[in-house]
């Protein structure tokens, strides 16, 4: 069966982005010497598949491609949405800052359009398959990409540690995929939870999903999955970084939601509860270690793995208020994070040392502007209104409390009084502590650029959170 | 324009601030008369809204409404009544004098400290204003920004400290709030034909039928984030640090005008919407607002440091403006609204006074000082006023306040004892005690230290920052009708629906409304 027009233009993104990583790696090949042009196709493909997807958020999701293996529509636009964000931002960072790690490595750019490619695959799954090559295809992009700063100890160790346990987390995954398959007989994810009803050997059923699970849970770093995390954010060129923490953590929520459909976790209440679960310790735990961090980059990290907390909260919800909530946190929080880990690139030493909050000290007088941004990616990653971090969360708690798993809200909105602990540390020490002296800012115009956008959307989205509602409105 | 009014007065000192962030970082005078200049144009404008303002009608006036997310039918929901007029008022009228205290003590990053002034008291405009929970949520956590930034820049020795707590336990009292907001809303979604809302106009008619059971915990969860504000014993420990740390003008702001929004909130949710769970704690929260009253008095009499000393005392006035609010009575609730005024005014002014012999001195402990009376006569007599009032002499305002508070809690028959009532006006003996006290040592007696000797006194500035304080201070003294006036209607609405409420409960079987289905059965 070969594919009709209709569905090459329904993965027209997927194509765009595949594409230009190809293109990437031949003007790498035949263009050595020039370092512009890789970075700027790559800009540009994105781009451009951005554009692409924008006129599907409107659509009904339910349209189907390559005969129900790839699924159209709001979801998947939305989704490719975040990712072409993600992707652009990190791209942005990484110019000129790659650069001066690994010098004249263009296949870093190709590297990111295609773990971009494979996220894309895995929003855009229609079946289990996809979703397992998507997945692959972005996280073998990771592992490279992690130790892409060949020199560093740091990176190397990142890179390695991840593979296995990535490689390991995989081989649950697949496992979980078979017992799915044998359970009910097909891998298709249409109709998916109204199959499950019924079944000779639920036990069978319930193994798979829960394997599932556990491989979906490595892939957002979750807890108790997390031991990865902050030794491969710490590791990864802080770009890189920026990138896993955002797109990947993404993709793998949208595995969640075409997954563990609100439909499939209602029928279920065993996996519920158990994501529920996972969902409270990934908060306590996440926030409670991130404040004994002096490390920024490592701070971020069990910040992240509290974040994966909050989102999966949503998750749990179950309902539109809670899916809707964790496609808005996840786009604020792609804006957060990779702002976040940008202003870390931003004020890194040069000779790869990790930075400290220490170093931190007495920026605002250094560099106003970039104390701002720092300031409001640390409130909003926080939760404090008006930034966008702050209604994500309160449409995710919406989600929760309505689903009736109230306590589960109390332990978040807890636990970030605990995380404004230690995102108002920098804070302090950027504004209220005078001491001369420190890292100089690296002069970057387009990292700059990045964190800045990222700054205006979170404080845009927050003011006014229904441009992006509207859009989340119709991915269910 | 008339009916844009409560926007034009939310706006201007956010354009200010926005202004103000857009000058130049050097020219210190231009930031300073500007930033002064917007706070003089919301205080015009809220002189207007105070003139237009319909003192008869006991609803909310002025309203706008705009959708804000229609996903989740939150809409900018802004509109007053008498309560939240004065103390609109209030806010617009302390801010200038608040940044002309600091024309001169300020003087590193004058910029952002302009603009950060100009966004507190935009948040804190929004806070009384708001008539949409969520709203209301947004502006209650964003004021503590500018507040922190306010503290931990300009504060003294341990300001980092005290920025730091002052956000944490303000912060973990509000998200609970959230949780609350939050579990309304659903809640009215469950209802027959309901939908998810946080429209507090809607909830005042839906929230007093949520089942006993869960309103005690929705109650609990607001007042646990109004106490933190208040703050009520025993959860007042932030206050001294963040007082004493933060800048005069910080002081000011946040004795004057954020302590109030923990007692505007009491006033504005927790009675209206949770009555029943009100009418189960009253006696638990008057009493600690008498502990207050009783504590703060008693540690304000021994300490050493001024400015903490008028810190504790804040303690002590706003124990008796909780007791005038679980008094149920409107003598009670007037005295508290009039009260919150009050303390806001004599509060204000003696941190000012402190920040100005600061200035001088670069202490702020009694006993550096003695015999002041003599090189600064006017600052003294400024003093001597302001701390009168403080005390409650009659003929100022303080009086008018714990007066009607008094009179409140001792007919009430909520709390049913005069006992509250008795064992508050100690308070009052408490007040003169320390206040007294502390003036005759730093006043009178010999000029023992040198440095004292050549104090100059007050300059035409301070003059001018203290003199419409005192003007008010006396006015509401000899003529509170004006003040009264606009809120009367407001508070006999109020408490006419307490006492319905309670009538109309007596007249059922039970003093609890009915078990209807919870949102939070799952479903």
């Amino acid at each position: 069966m070969s594919p009709s027009m209709s569905d090459l233009t329904a993965i027209a993104p997927l194509l765009l982005v595949a594409g230009t990583a190809l293109v990437v790696v031949l003007v790498d090949a035949l263009a050595k010497r020039n370092r512009i042009l890789g970075p700027v196709l790559t800009l540009a493909g994105l781009a451009a598949a951005m554009t692409f997807a924008l006129p599907a958020l409107g659509d009904a999701p339910a349209s189907a491609a390559f005969g129900g293996m790839i699924r159209t529509g709001g979801f998947t636009s939305f989704f490719t949405l975040v990712f072409c964000v993600s992707g652009l931002l990190s791209v942005l960072l990484s110019m000129s800052y790659i650069e001066t790690m690994v010098p004249g490595k263009g296949e870093y750019y190709a590297l990111i359009l295609l773990a971009v490619s494979g996220m894309i695959l895995m929003a855009a799954a229609g079946d289990l398959v996809v979703f397992f090559l998507g997945l692959e295809l972005m996280s073998l992009s990771f592992y490279i990409l992690a130790g892409f700063a060949r020199g560093r100890m740091t990176s190397n160790e990142a890179a390695l540690k991840y593979f296995l346990l990535g490689a390991f987390a995989t081989g649950f995954l697949l496992y979980g995929i078979a017992l799915v398959y044998g359970a009910t007989g097909s891998t298709a994810l249409a109709g998916f939870p109204s199959r499950t009803g019924g079944l000779q050997q639920p036990l069978l059923l319930l193994a798979g999903l829960a394997l599932l699970m556990i491989g979906l849970m490595f892939k957002v770093g979750a807890v108790p999955f997390h031991m990865w995390v902050p030794d491969v954010y710490e590791g990864a060129p802080t770009t890189v970084s920026a990138f896993m923490s955002t797109g990947g953590k993404a993709a793998a929520f949208s595995g969640f939601l075409i997954i563990f459909t609100p439909a499939l976790l209602i029928t279920q209440p065993a996996l519920r509860d158990v994501v529920a679960a996972v969902a409270a310790i990934s908060m306590v735990a996440g926030n409670v270690i991130a404040v004994t961090q002096t490390s920024v980059k490592r701070m971020l990290a069990y910040s992240s793995i509290a974040h994966a907390g909050y989102i999966l909260a949503g998750v749990v919800a179950a309902n539109p208020a809670g899916s809707n909530g964790v496609l808005f946190y996840l786009m604020s929080y792609t804006l957060m994070n990779a702002g976040a880990f940008g202003v870390v690139s931003l004020l890194e030493n040069p000779d790869g040392s990790m930075l400290t909050f220490d170093e931190c000290a007495g920026l605002s007088r250094r560099s106003p502007l970039v104390a701002a941004l720092t300031a409001v990616f640390m409130f909003s990653l926080a939760g404090v209104p008006p930034f966008a971090g702050f209604f994500g969360k309160y449409y995710v708690f919406a989600g929760t409390v309505e689903a009736g798993f109230t306590w589960l809200a109390i332990v978040g909105v807890l636990m970030s009084v605990v995380s404004a602990y230690y995102y108002l540390r920098l804070v302090v020490l950027m504004y209220f502590n005078d001491q001369p002296g420190g890292q100089a800012v690296a002069v970057r115009p387009f990292g700059l650029a990045a964190v800045i956008v990222a700054a205006i959307a979170l404080i845009g989205f927050g003011i006014f959170p229904s441009i992006l509602l509207g859009l989340t409105a119709r991915c269910f | 324009m008339e009916q844009h009014i409560l926007s034009l007065i939310l706006f201007t000192p956010l354009a200010g601030a926005l202004v103000v962030a857009l000058l130049g970082r050097d020219a210190s005078r231009l930031i300073k008369t500007v930033g002064l200049l917007f706070s003089l144009v919301a205080l015009g404008l809220s002189v207007w809204l105070f003139l237009v303002f319909d003192g008869s009608r006991g609803d909310m006036q002025c309203i706008e409404i705009i959708p804000w997310i229609p996903a989740l039918n939150v809409s900018y929901h802004v509109g007053i009544d008498g309560i939240s007029l004065l103390l609109i008022v209030l806010t617009t009228f302390l801010t200038p004098i608040a940044l002309l205290a600091s024309w001169e003590s300020v003087t590193v990053r004058l910029k952002g400290y302009v603009a950060l002034m100009l966004l507190l008291e935009a948040g804190t405009l929004g806070v009384f204003m708001a008539l949409d929970l969520f709203l209301f949520y947004v502006f209650w956590e964003f004021m503590l920004i500018p507040m922190y930034f306010i503290i931990g820049i300009w504060g003294g020795q341990e300001r980092i400290y005290a920025a730091v707590k002052f956000f944490l336990y303000t912060m973990a009292g509000s998200l609970l709030m959230l949780v609350a907001i939050i579990w309304l809303g659903s809640y009215a979604a469950s209802l027959p034909g309901g939908a998810f809302t946080t429209d507090l106009l809607r909830l005042y008619a839906i929230a007093p039928g949520i089942p006993m059971g869960i309103q005690i915990w929705m109650f609990l969860a607001f007042t646990f984030s109004f106490a933190i504000k208040v703050p009520i014993f025993p959860l007042h420990t932030w206050l001294p640090d963040a007082h004493v740390q933060a800048p005069t003008a910080g002081s000011v702001m946040l004795a004057g005008v954020l302590l109030k929004m923990g007692t505007y909130g009491l006033i504005r949710f927790c009675l209206p919407l949770f009555p029943y769970a009100t009418f189960r704690f009253l006696p638990y929260l008057a009493g600690l607002g008498i502990v207050g009253i009783i504590y703060g008095a008693f540690v304000s009499m021994v300490q050493p440091d001024i400015k903490k000393l008028v810190a504790y005392s804040s303690v002590s006035h706003l124990g008796f403006v909780v007791l005038g609010i679980f008094a149920l009575t409107e003598e009670g609730l007037q005295g508290s609204v009039i009260q919150m005024i009050n303390h806001g005014l004599s509060t204000g002014a003696l941190f000012l006074l402190v920040g100005m012999i600061y200035d001088r001195r670069h202490t702020r402990l009694i006993k550096d000082f003695g015999g002041l009376a003599k090189p600064m006569p006017v600052y003294a007599a400024f003093f001597m006023i302001v701390m009168l009032s403080s005390i409650g002499l009659p003929g100022l305002n303080g009086f008018v306040g714990e007066f009607l508070i008094l009179l409140g809690s001792f007919r009430s028959s909520f709390l049913g004892s005069p006992w509250y009532a008795i064992v508050a006006s100690t308070g009052v003996i408490l007040a003169a005690v320390y206040l007294l006290w502390s003036y005759q040592r730093i006043f009178f007696g010999k000029t023992e230290h040198p440095e004292d000797q050549a104090l100059p006194d007050l300059s035409v500035r301070e003059i001018a920052v203290l003199v419409p304080i005192v003007l008010f201070i006396v006015w509401i003294g000899v003529y509170p009708g004006t003040f009264l006036g606009k809120s009367a209607a407001s508070t006999k609405q109020l408490i006419h629906r307490i006492e319905e409420t309670r009538r109309g409960s007596f007249a059922g079987a039970s003093l609890e409304p009915g078990h209807e289905i919870l949102p939070g059965e799952r479903r």
